[in-house]
């Protein structure tokens, strides 16, 4: 098995609302990402995928969030990291891309200013001319046809799909061990999702880069990842090797969220969906956090917060009640 | 950016031809008779017939304006009735003046203005942000000419640091210059702010962040970046403002600038000296907005090209 990159315990991430009151986005969640893995994060909006994604990046505003638990890369404690030292490591070692791509970039820079703001920030004594040559060579690496017209080019003369490109780019340009995707895909076409989502493959395959893909897109997770993690409202729920995710579901989340992609040549009258909607971060349901709209719901389930267990290899699950949901499936 | 420059100077031309027509025939739109206010209040109904002629007023418009405008480009500017000398000899030791005076008040308005709205951006819902704010508010809230008044009791009454009035040196500047751009920090201060805050929220900034880069550079080189399209354009409407503040600043500090200039025309129905006045402050507003624009497109690649 490949080293462990990335571990992160029982992290937990309150944001301050009002005076003295504290809602909890992350209520203690744990995995890893190892060397060369793509990792895929899903769930809903607003189930914490991206608040956990900005907490191992320590990018949340300092005045208003509370970070706790245990986030180590390589064998550095990130969040007792001092901020310069954080800086180091943001960019650098752990890299991140965004949703929106187009706006994710600078919109009065060119884009080689952008480039080399990252790449002169983190390789010090390069010369110009140096830089220069690795921002052509980092536009290649994504695909990018003519580096030296685009890195004269600013945001808004290049498509959404080139812009993530660029985005990939940066965030490439110096080989980061490892790569957080918030959603890389979302604001693009089918097309370009393909070949974006293809690019990311090609970049773990070369550079061993490990991948943590954040989507609630399981169609993305099917074609790119080799491990899933479910969230549910600040929660892990389930995390599995990812064709045994998608053949046995064990949580009635995951079920219910595998069961409501349509799926070509299969006749359904009405597409199954989950009932209801995420609770709200402030008025969080006691105990298990799904079981409001469970199909598979017992008086008990309210009692307290089900624990993430080991039921298979490499499976865990935070429903105690995994054997009559896959009995039903 | 050569082309768009020409471009802009160009479209100019057009803009100041409309201007002069509508300041020439301000001299016609004013009650009461500009010949009868040449000649004074005494002369007989036939002296104020040979003024109305050696004016030119008895002639049809068009060949009045042709022969006013000809005369703005061969820089005769007018006659000052009242002061008996050319407008161009009036102009020359104030014109100085006003200019000094109006970069003294932009350049220290602007500088604290910017420096006050992102520390209370970076600051946001402390106590440095509720100061900063508190500053916007009054320099908002004061009228210029009592805020002048209250600077010369303050500083020139009762401590004595700095002159009342007049400008013997360069301390002469201090208040006046406070007084005229008291309006333009605090509004600059508002607007810094407000769009600091919101472009810090944007989704490139958080780019930024993830870059590595330290957080002052963040502030300047992203953020503030592009705060700064909003800051000029501010700005650049602002001038109007400004220039009407001189005109009461320049009183209330008598200094002999072109505002006071203005106010003492308007009192004497000095047409021709009102009128130079006039196009020359529309020009100055036209001149400053062009700046803007010029910064405006060097800042901002998405608008040249339109």
């Amino acid at each position: 098995m490949a080293e462990t990159l990335l571990e992160v315990k029982d992290l937990k991430t309150e944001f301050k609302r009002g005076k003295k009151d504290w809602i909890t986005a992350v209520n203690g969640v744990s995995f890893q990402v190892r060397a060369g893995e793509i990792v895929g994060l899903v769930g809903e909006s607003g189930c914490g995928k991206s608040v956990t994604s900005l907490s191992v990046m320590r990018l949340h505003s300092k005045h208003n969030t509370r970070i706790t638990g245990e986030v180590t890369f390589e064998g550095k404690h990130l969040l007792e990291l001092k901020e310069p030292e954080m800086q180091e490591i943001r960019g650098n070692e752990i890299s991140m891309i965004f949703q929106e791509p187009m706006s994710a970039l600078d919109p009065i820079m060119r884009i080689e200013d952008q480039l080399t703001e990252a790449i002169s920030l983190h390789n010090q004594g390069l010369s110009k001319s140096e830089v220069h040559a690795r921002c052509v060579r980092a536009l290649k690496l994504v695909g990018i046809p003519e580096p030296e017209m685009t890195l004269r080019n600013y945001p808004h003369e290049l498509s959404g799909g080139m812009c993530q490109r660029v985005m990939i780019a940066m965030a490439m340009s110096c080989e980061p061990k490892l790569l957080i995707a918030d959603e890389p895909t979302t604001a693009l076409d089918v097309t370009i999702q393909a070949q974006i989502l293809a690019l990311m493959e090609q970049i773990r395959n070369e550079h061993n880069t490990g991948i943590l893909l954040i989507t609630h897109d399981l169609g993305v997770v099917a074609e790119t990842c080799s491990r899933v993690i479910v969230m549910y409202a600040g929660n892990i729920v389930e995390e599995a090797p990812v064709k045994e995710l998608f053949r046995n579901p064990h949580h009635p989340y995951t079920k219910g969220l595998i069961e409501s992609v349509p799926r070509l040549g299969r006749r359904v009258r009405r597409l199954p969906s989950i009932p209801g909607s995420v609770p709200d971060l402030s008025a969080m349901p006691s105990g298990c956090r799904f079981a409001p709209r469970c199909a598979y719901a017992r008086p008990e389930c309210s009692a307290r917060l089900p624990e993430l267990v080991e039921v298979g290899p490499d499976h865990k699950c935070a429903c105690p009640f995994y054997a009559n949901v896959r009995k039903e499936a | 950016m050569g082309k768009y420059i020409l471009k802009r100077v160009l479209s100019m031309i057009p803009l100041l031809f409309v201007v002069s027509i509508l300041v020439f025939l301000f001299i016609h739109l004013i009650p009461g008779d500009a010949a009868r206010q040449v000649a004074g209040a005494t002369a007989t109904a036939g002296e104020v017939e040979a003024v109305r002629k050696q004016l030119g007023l008895d002639q049809p418009l068009i060949p009045q304006y042709i022969q006013w405008i000809t005369g703005i480009f061969h820089g005769d500017l007018g006659i000052s009735y009242t002061n008996n000398t050319t407008v161009a000899e009036l102009f020359a030791p104030r014109l100085p003046i006003t200019i000094y005076l109006t970069i003294c008040s932009i350049t220290w308005s602007v500088l604290i203005g910017i420096v006050i709205g992102v520390v209370a951006a970076i600051n946001r819902g402390r106590t440095l942000d509720m100061l900063g704010m508190l500053i916007a508010i009054a320099g908002i809230s004061l009228p210029n000419f009592w805020l002048g008044l209250q600077l010369m009791q303050i500083f020139s009454v009762n401590l004595g640091l700095l002159p009342t009035g007049g400008l013997e040196d360069w301390r002469g500047y201090i208040l006046p210059s406070l007084a005229m751009g008291a309006g333009i920090m605090a509004i600059l201060a508002r607007v810094t702010r407000s769009s600091m805050i919101e472009n810090l929220g944007k989704d490139y900034v958080r780019t930024a962040r993830a870059k590595g880069l330290p957080e002052s550079r963040v502030i300047m080189a992203h953020a503030f970046k592009n705060s700064s399209i909003d800051i000029i354009t501010v700005t650049a409407l602002q001038i109007g403002a400004l220039i009407a503040g001189s005109v009461v600043v320049e009183t209330v500090f008598s200094i002999p600038g072109l505002g006071r200039l203005l106010v003492d025309s308007i009192g004497f129905r000095d047409y021709e000296v009102i009128q130079a006045l006039i196009l020359f402050f529309s020009f100055e507003y036209m001149v400053i907005n062009l700046i803007a624009d010029v910064l405006y497109a060097l800042i901002n690649p998405r608008v040249r090209y339109e």
